[in-house]
């Protein structure tokens, strides 16, 4: 089973106290956004193999939105961090660096 | 002004740990900056409590306040004070970013007690609920089977209980379930 720490209250939660949110990080586009980036935008979604960066609410528990950078072939959980951000934290990125050298996801790496 | 009754007006269970309903009791939800002194200031004044830390409870006589959230707190006090007390906090929070609801009648409230009554949490909540893990003074938010609670323990042999009104009689035949005699792990 999935368990995340909740930055918020610190609980580890296991999924069944979280819901999931889906991709983080997505850039919204909003009035005057051309066709392909509004697609982008409302469709198009990361489906790595590897690294990825969700959205989790603390759903049964403090409530609160916060951010996960994990692994969807092993589960292993690299961080989570504040929901207050547009891109992971350098501590995250770094943690994940030393276990999966050369990853990238989206715009990061 | 009708008649306030609690939901299930005061229901128990005899399993290996005892289940009660616990009647009417005031709550009010406030969120707000926990760390703003004013706002501890109008806590203190209301409860007698401090603004507890993460996950933890404070208890004063009639009175306690929960932690429910980095915005949010629970104050637990005497189902009739519930109404003036929201009066006083808007009084001294006025003009500062905050919100104050008697929930009073939202909610209800469960007692398990006796020697094994942290197995009854166990079978229900993703908690570890050994002595070392949860004790006195600590206070949880969580799920109990398929709905949202949160419980503290007034002392060692004794777990209280917050849910929905609207879910009570599925949690108390939950906790009654779980209590039932020689189902202990
Ligand atoms: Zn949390």
């Amino acid at each position: 089973m999935l368990i995340l720490r909740c930055p918020y209250c610190g609980v580890d939660a296991d999924e069944t106290e979280l819901a999931a949110g889906g991709q983080a990080h997505i850039k919204r586009e909003t009035v005057g956004a051309s066709d392909e980036a509004f697609e982008e935008y409302l469709f198009m979604r990361e489906n790595p193999k590897g690294v990825h960066f969700e959205r989790w609410r603390h759903a049964n528990g403090c409530g609160k939105w916060f951010h996960a950078a994990r692994c969807t072939e092993t589960l292993e959980v690299f961080g989570t961090y504040s929901a207050q951000t547009t891109e992971p934290p350098k501590e995250i990125r770094d943690k994940i660096s030393e276990k999966r050298p050369g990853w990238s996801w989206g715009e990061f790496s | 002004m009708s008649n306030a009754v609690s939901p299930l007006q005061g229901a128990s269970f005899d399993g290996f740990a005892r289940i009660e309903e616990q009647g009417l009791r005031g709550m009010i939800t406030l969120r707000g900056d926990l760390a703003d002194g004013g706002f501890g200031k109008a806590v203190a004044a209301l409860t007698g409590c401090d603004v507890p830390d993460t996950r933890r409870c404070e208890v004063k006589g009639d009175y306690a306040v929960a932690w429910m959230s980095p915005d949010e707190l629970l104050i637990l006090c005497p189902h009739s004070a519930a109404e003036a007390g929201v009066a006083q906090l808007s009084k001294v929070l006025s003009g500062t970013h905050y919100l104050a609801a008697n929930v009073s009648d939202a909610r209800a409230v469960f007692r398990v007690s006796g020697e094994d009554a942290r197995q009854v949490i166990s079978k229900l909540a993703p908690v570890d609920m050994s002595p070392e893990a949860f004790g006195a003074g600590d206070f949880r938010r969580t799920r109990l089977a398929q709905t949202p609670a949160a419980f503290w323990m007034p002392n060692d042999k004794t777990i209280e209980f917050i849910c929905f009104r609207s879910v009570a009689d599925y949690v108390f035949a939950l906790l009654s379930r779980a209590a039932t005699p020689g189902t202990q792990v």
